[in-house]
């Protein structure tokens, strides 16, 4: 059961108005905060949370209209519900308020009864809301719900310039076999926390997990100022916590575990792709299939980390090593490839 | 008392709502305000600010619908949505109806918050 007392702000420049609302909010539960015009009724939001917002419209400073202008442009609090209570002349204003996005209009002075039903409903709603947005966060990474949440959702894919990523754990299939289903899960769930991790601390998007394998991008669906130098620094730091992880392993009498890491960039096709029912955020393109592809050669070649002439050719201060040109099933000429120095043993 | 200048019926029920003692201090907070509106008004008609006029009107509408003061948030209301007439003696005598009609409700609310 959710904690039914809310966190209001009542925003009026009115002294009167002001006490009497919170006093109606109070004496229906709730806690209610204060604030004597737009400007610091916004202030206040973006400093703290809160569940639903009282507004006056008719406010020196800032005025209710373009506190609702304010709000439905910041991603942050476009979704807080809005009642606005106030005593304006004419219909058109009201309209203009529900336009704006508010929740409903109360007319001054507020009826007691019809507020405690109107805050009823508008947080019963933005509990659904929550409860909806956890879920998608949940099976979406938090940039794919934002942008989701911020363009509507359409299948369809725009061209971005992004490194992909690919990595897995060598061995796996034997690693699986050699020990109970148990073991195995809680493998996955530390590995996984430990890449998601590294990726996201570099700014990359984790979109695909299949058993030990993962896709992520870097530059997508958020644009990333060096996306090939994110996605090296990212791929270092996922060697580095599974060599540290291995220390563990091996104090409990595990054996250790390796990691093949593939990164290539370049130009990729991202959106959704599925139906209309069930889709997922995706790239395809060269890119994608050409950093399979490496990460595929991680174990032929022996090394951690393997990365095309694109994103060697963006990279500052990383030490790599050339090595020559790889014939790549589905690629028409042999591709440059390079290895990025790390801590791994090969 | 003048029966006409609060309607009783909104005051019990704001009573009912808010608790007597809290209206009671909330009386007093408009008792402190409302001179503030008042001059307000006053000083937004001798600069000519049409849209300081109307939210000083607007509020004082706002707060006598509250308290149950009919006729002073009818006068208000009048105020507010003719804003600043072009002829400022008409105004001004609008202004004096309204400050004496502010008179006999803040006596007629004082009288209610001891009764």
């Amino acid at each position: 059961m959710a904690d039914p007392t809310a966190r209001v702000l009542v925003v009026d420049d009115n002294k009167v108005n002001r006490l009497l609302l919170s006093r109606n909010v109070q004496m229906q539960g709730h806690r209610a905060e204060l604030a004597e015009n737009g400007r610091a009724a916004l202030e206040m939001l973006r400093h703290e949370p809160f569940d639903l917002l009282l507004l006056d419209i008719e406010m020196p400073e800032m005025d209710g209209f373009a506190v609702l202008e304010q709000l439905k442009a910041d991603p942050q609090l476009r979704d807080l519900p809005v009642i606005v209570t106030s005593s304006l002349e004419g219909l058109d204003n009201i309209v203009r308020c529900i336009g704006l996005g508010a929740e409903d209009y109360l007319h001054k002075p507020v009826n007691p009864v019809l507020l405690k039903a109107r805050i009823g409903a508008s947080l019963e709603k933005k509990r659904l809301r929550d409860q909806q947005k956890e879920l998608v966060r949940r099976f979406a990474t938090s940039e794919v719900a934002q942008d989701l949440q911020q363009s509507g959702f359409a299948l369809g894919g725009k061209r971005v310039h992004a490194s992909v990523m690919f990595s897995d754990i060598r061995g796996f299939t034997a690693l699986v076999e050699s020990q109970p289903p148990e073991e195995t899960i809680e493998l996955l769930n530390t590995y996984y926390t430990l890449m998601f991790d590294a990726i996201s601390g570099h700014g990359g998007v984790v979109n695909q997990m299949i058993g030990d394998g993962l896709m992520a991008l870097f530059g997508a669906p958020l644009p990333l100022d060096d996306c090939a130098g994110s996605a090296v620094a990212a791929a270092l730091e996922m060697i580095e916590l599974i060599e540290q992880f291995n220390l563990e392993r091996s104090a409990a009498q595990k054996p250790a575990i390796r990691i093949g890491i593939g990164i290539a960039t370049g130009d990729v096709v991202a959106g959704y792709t599925g139906t209309q029912q069930r889709a997922t955020y995706t790239c395809i393109g060269d890119t994608v299939n050409l950093a399979a592809r490496l990460e595929a050669h991680t174990k032929v070649a022996g090394r951690g980390i393997l990365i095309d002439e694109d994103t060697q050719r963006a990279l500052g201060g990383v030490r790599t090593e050339p090595l020559g040109a790889v014939p790549f099933k589905g690629k028409a000429a042999a591709v440059e490839i390079f290895a990025v120095a790390t801590g791994q043993p090969a | 008392m003048d029966e006409s200048v609060i309607d009783k019926a909104v005051y019990a029920e704001l009573q009912d709502a808010a608790g007597a003692e809290f209206v009671a201090e909330l009386v007093g907070t408009f008792l402190e305000e409302a001179p503030g509106m008042l001059a307000e008004l006053r000083r937004a008609r001798a600069e000519n600010h049409a849209e300081r006029f109307r939210r000083a009107a607007h509020s004082l509408k706002s707060n006598g619908n509250t308290f149950g003061a009919s006729k002073l948030a009818a006068l208000a209301r009048e105020l507010e949505l003719k804003g600043l007439d072009a002829d400022p003696a008409r105004d001004t005598s609008a202004l004096v109806a309204l400050e004496a009609e502010y008179a006999r409700a803040a006596a007629a609310l004082k009288d209610l918050r001891h009764g």
